[in-house]
């Protein structure tokens, strides 16, 4: 019997807003204990809540980055529940009318090898609705602690429609999840923060079943792998039971992404009845058409966009194109630096940012806003190496200082003399008839039509020169001597 | 006033986590009868196609910008929890 | 029972008469503040109106009017005059109790917005001020500290919830007071006390720092001597508030001025469905009396109808014990107020905590309201309210296109005895002159308009158009002003 897995995901995510959803005490994250609060977080007696305009915004933006219904009017729900980290016992949410339904996030999912796009598809979203966070509980031996400082934060509620069906297509979900809402400006997702959390509700079926089976709640999944682990492993738990004949079980499930296991939370003795009702407190939303207009004016290109973009118009390759979408700081720091090398160059100007500019940030430890290398670094560089003038190994030296000291490459070139020797136009011909004569077979591969045979002729000129020989005029004399003879 | 059968007081009081003795049951049982009995009569009304009244005087869109102002120092905020450490709330071991 | 009138005493004088004698440096703030706690604590164990007061706090404060009045920089008509705070409302480094064992050691780090503009007008703020326990009940027998006594007959209640907000006023022990309104805890006990009371149009005053009982429904509002005092006092805590997100930007006009500058005559609509059974015959005259004086100035006395009144006191059931119920979830001994000593663990804690903190008519609306909300009921009874609310709106708004206001007795009978009331339905029932009023979200003014043969004080009820109180209270003023009602005092 084969079956197939049905998961829904649902994502928290808090909006990165300078105070919080309902008052405005600073909202952040480690800070000491108890300092980001104010009598309307702790839920004292008389406090009332007042919308966070950005927070509306940012949720606005959201939806129209994932291509949702935006609701032309919405309203707050009161969701009643007792546990401590939630101040007044009750969370102020949207039951019935959230601000945005429908919509879809995009995914890839693995190509058939490395260096192929895989394909696309759009899981479907249900709903996104705005609410507020709690604060945060710290289990101690006996007894536990209550911090507020979270509590109060807005947060998205993002849910899909249970239509993923592997562990693979949510971690692609929540990759494309998470980089959307970097891109717009609407949250840093970094789960180690809790700025991102999820929730999996995963069950299966016999492939081919229309019926859904019972589902289990997956919680604690602490990182994007883990969210991924914890699927593939509750998916095995699951078919297991049932092939030995048992029933799943309806629960919620803790899993340890240490130990790769997962245990079943204590189960609640009774049913959750949050006894919604409309927060008397707080007036209804209306978004018109100008709001709307004004957030979509600021949508960003999104990363897959910008993927077949950059494929298409500087014809990167697809590896090269992939890692440059996933982060927009690097994505806009190379189309700046294409702009003043050339669309020509594009390809190079990438390899540079990928390979030497990553390699740099890292050892140094900081981001790509603190380097000193800028656009118009790799710009020059990739010109000086063009056009001969700076040969591939000087010009990675070149790169390391420049990165250090911020200088230009040219300067660097000209402080350190690495400034390639004027080609002797003799010894080079001279070179490159001598490959001609000893390589009878590469030669004769590359008349019958092998392109790259030509690289048999190339190593050997390379070597006789030092590697000081400019790359391109090696390539015009020999195809110019092997087009004669 | 007889008590409705779906008025599981134990139930209702679990949902608003209060610990009521055997007496308050059976007494706060009969008294919401009691009340109950007069909402009944709301039941007459003829309310096809009347709006809910959500606010007296509806307003939309009332919010604040985003501007972060001063909060509670930890001395106010804690001033009246009735247990303390390490500037955060005590409460019994959550088990979660 | 005698209520001789007593020697014209400081504590006994309007905010009005007293602001001329301050500006005119007759007395000092400090003098008058005096004269209250002289008052204040020769009355107070009998009447039993105040959880608290601080005697330095308050002429500290009264110390610092003077010293601003001597510099030739007063506040205006409020400044240095004591005002007694119902204990709902939020005054930074005071008590703020409910009048519940839940808050019994709870001090408040805030101040309410209207503790705000009180401050900026100057006033006194004196003393914390008995209630039914978190505003919920109409005689003050709910409060778990004590039980105010009616200043005019001990043995009685002062009504509620804000019964000590009345009772202080009547008894002498402040100038002026404020109280809270969601089903009618001004008008109630200021009818059961010969006060003025006032609540203002829903949205008019901020709500922010007053204990929430039934959000869509409560309102801050003056206790005075005259309805004058009643402008003076309701142009200091009016406007639109930030904090507030049901609070109202509207024009607010000159509510003193306004007295004078509306003289009418107006067209009163009198509704039959309040003048029916129930009505204690002694009420009904006095309040027919006050109704022929309304004649006898010119005005078109109309009859209206507002069929869904029979309605109100289900609804409001309904609607106040379902928001309550989320509104005292917050009381949970976890961050501040009572926390059981008994609990085993944290389920415990909730349970008990509560059950300890909480009075039985406290406990028994959060039940109340807990069920209507639960899974099933919702649309039974929390819309199905929501939307008789509505019906019962649009019979005043309707009546308000014949008529400019409308009269009718504040309660259907005098002060009751304590303990008379035991049944917390024939309680309930109390309140249905002055229910539909908080549904609709009218202003509504209680002004004594006579005594019973007991003794016992009877209040009449003008009800307003929304956010036109300078009318309502001009209307009011054309009878107060002209009566001596509000010029008697109980005989303590």
């Amino acid at each position: 019997m084969k079956y197939e897995a049905v998961i829904g995901l649902e994502v928290h995510v808090q909006i990165k807003t300078k105070s919080k959803m309902f008052t405005r005490v600073a909202a952040g994250y480690g800070h000491p204990a108890n300092t980001l609060t104010d009598p309307v977080v702790l839920a004292l007696p008389g406090v009332l809540p007042v919308m966070n305009k950005a927070a509306l915004d940012a949720i606005i933006k959201a939806g129209l980055l994932l291509g949702c219904e935006i609701a032309p009017v919405c309203k707050w729900d009161r969701k009643n529940y007792f546990y401590p980290d939630s101040p007044k016992n009750y969370q102020i949410s949207q039951y019935d009318q959230p601000l945005c339904l429908n919509g879809a996030v995009e995914i890839e999912l693995p190509g058939a090898a490395r260096n192929i796009q895989g394909e696309h598809k759009k899981i479907a979203l249900t709903r996104i609705h705005l609410e507020e966070d709690v604060g945060k509980l710290n289990h101690e031996a006996f007894d536990s602690l209550v911090d507020y400082n979270r509590a109060g934060t807005p947060l998205m509620e993002i849910v899909s429609e249970p239509v993923i069906k592997s562990a693979e297509e949510a971690y692609a979900y929540l990759t494309s999840l998470r980089a959307t809402m970097i891109y717009g400006g609407i949250s840093d997702c970094d789960m180690e923060k809790g700025q991102l959390r999820c929730d999996a509700n995963i069950s299966i079926r016999p492939v081919g079943e229309t019926k859904l089976g019972t589902k289990v709640e997956l919680k604690n999944l602490n990182s994007i792998s883990f969210v991924r682990d914890g699927i593939a492993h509750e998916i095995k738990r699951q078919i297991a039971v049932v092939e030995s004949g048992g029933t799943i079980v309806q629960e919620t499930r803790d899993y340890d992404g240490m130990t790769g296991t997962s245990q079943s939370l204590r189960s609640k003795e009774m049913a959750h009845d949050y006894r919604y009702f409309p927060d008397p407190d707080l007036m209804p939303v209306k978004v018109d058409a100008a709001w709307k207009a004004r957030i979509q004016a600021e949508c960003p290109e999104l990363p897959f966009a910008k993927q077949t973009r950059f494929q298409a118009d500087y014809t990167l390759p697809y590896t090269l194109a992939s890692v440059l979408v996933w982060d927009k700081a690097l994505a806009d720091f190379f189309e700046e630096a294409v702009k003043l090398a050339g669309a020509a160059r594009a390809q190079a100007v990438g390899n540079w940012i990928v390979n030497d500019l990553q390699r740099e940030l890292g050892a140094a430890k900081i981001d790509l806003a603190d380097s000193k290398v800028r656009p118009a670094h790799i710009a020059e560089l990739v010109k000086l190496v063009d056009a001969g003038t700076l040969l591939s190994n000087a010009a990675k030296e070149v790169f390391i200082d420049m990165s250090a000291t911020g200088e230009m490459p040219a300067i660097v070139m000209a402080k350190k003399g690495l400034a390639a020797a004027p080609t002797d136009t003799a010894e080079l011909e001279g070179w490159c008839r001598d490959a001609i004569a000893a390589n009878a077979k590469s030669v004769a591969e590359f008349k019958a039509g092998k392109e790259s045979a030509i690289n048999g002729l190339k190593g050997p000129i390379m070597k006789a020169s030092k590697g000081k020989a400019n790359p391109k005029l090696v390539d015009e004399t020999l195809r110019r001597l092997l087009a004669v003879s | 006033m007889s008590v409705p059968e779906d008025l599981n007081i134990d139930r209702i009081a679990n949902l608003a986590r209060i610990a009521l003795t055997p007496e308050e049951k059976a007494k706060f049982a009969a008294q919401l009868a009691d009340v109950l009995t007069n909402i009944e009569k709301l039941k007459q009304v003829d309310v096809a196609g009347v709006e809910p009244t959500a606010h007296a005087f509806p307003v939309y869109n009332v919010w604040a910008d985003d501007v972060a102002q001063a909060g509670l120092s930890i001395d106010d905020a804690l001033r009246n929890a009735p247990a303390q450490r390490d500037n955060m709330i005590v409460v019994p071991k959550v088990v979660e | 029972m005698s209520h001789a009138a007593m020697p014209n005493e400081l504590f006994n004088k309007s905010i009005a008469e007293l602001a001329g004698l301050l500006a005119a440096k007759t007395i000092t703030s400090v003098e008058l503040m005096q004269a209250v706690i002289a008052r204040t604590q020769a009355v107070e164990e009998r009447v039993k109106a105040f959880n608290s007061y601080d005697t330095d706090d308050a002429l500290a404060q009264a110390a610092a009017s003077d010293a601003r009045r001597a510099a030739g920089q007063s506040l205006g008509a409020l400044d240095g005059i004591p005002i007694g705070i119902k204990d709902v409302i939020a005054v930074t480094g005071q008590p703020l109790t409910a009048s519940s064992k839940m808050l019994a050691n709870f001090v408040s780090p805030y101040d309410a917005t209207v503790t705000q503009k009180l401050k900026k007008a100057g006033a006194v703020i004196w003393g914390r001020l008995n209630l039914d326990e978190f505003a919920m009940g109409s005689s003050t027998e709910n409060s778990a500290f004590q039980t105010t006594r009616n200043p005019y007959d001990l043995d009685c209640v002062p009504g509620g919830s804000s019964g000590g907000s009345a009772a202080a006023l009547a008894a002498g022990e402040a100038i002026a007071t404020l109280g809270s309104d969601t089903g009618g805890s001004i008008r109630q006990p200021a009818a059961l006390c010969g006060v003025v009371g006032l609540k203002p149009t829903y949205g008019l005053v901020s709500r922010f720092g007053l204990i929430a009982f039934a959000s869509s429904l409560d309102q801050i509002g003056p206790f005075t001597r005259t309805v004058e005092d009643a402008a003076i006092l309701l142009q200091s805590i009016v406007g639109h508030d930030e904090r507030d997100s049901t609070s109202f930007k509207t024009e607010i006009p000159d509510y003193r001025a306004a007295l004078k500058e509306k003289k009418g005559p107006w067209r009163i609509g009198i509704p039959k469905e309040y003048f029916g059974e129930g009505l204690d015959p002694e009420v009904a005259v006095a309040v027919q009396k006050a109704i022929d004086y309304y004649k006898s100035l010119g005005c078109e006395i109309k009859p209206v109808s507002l069929p869904h009144t029979e309605y109100g006191v289900g609804v409001y059931y309904i609607i106040a014990t379902a928001e309550c119920s989320s509104n005292l979830s917050r009381y949970d001994g976890i961050r501040y107020g009572h926390r059981s000593a008994e609990a085993s663990d944290i389920v415990d804690l909730y349970f008990k905590s509560r059950a300890e903190g909480f009075g039985p008519e406290v406990k028994r609306r959060i039940i109340l309201g807990t069920y209507v909300l639960s899974s099933g009921y919702y649309d039974a009874y929390y819309l199905r309210a929501q939307k008789v609310r509505t019906l019962i709106r649009q019979d005043f708004l309707n009546a308000y296109k014949e008529v400019d206001a409308i009269i009718t007795p504040t309660t259907p009978t005098p002060a009751f005895k304590r303990g008379a009331k035991a049944d917390p339905l024939a309680m309930y029932l109390c309140d249905v002159y002055t229910i539909g009023v908080n549904l609709a979200g009218l202003p509504g003014i209680s002004v004594p308009c006579g005594f019973s043969s007991g003794g016992l004080p009877i209040g009449m009820q003008l009800i307003g158009q929304p956010f036109k109180e300078a009318d309502l209270l001009a209307i009011a003023h054309a009878y107060d002003s002209t009566h001596d009602w509000t010029k008697r005092t109980p005989n303590l």
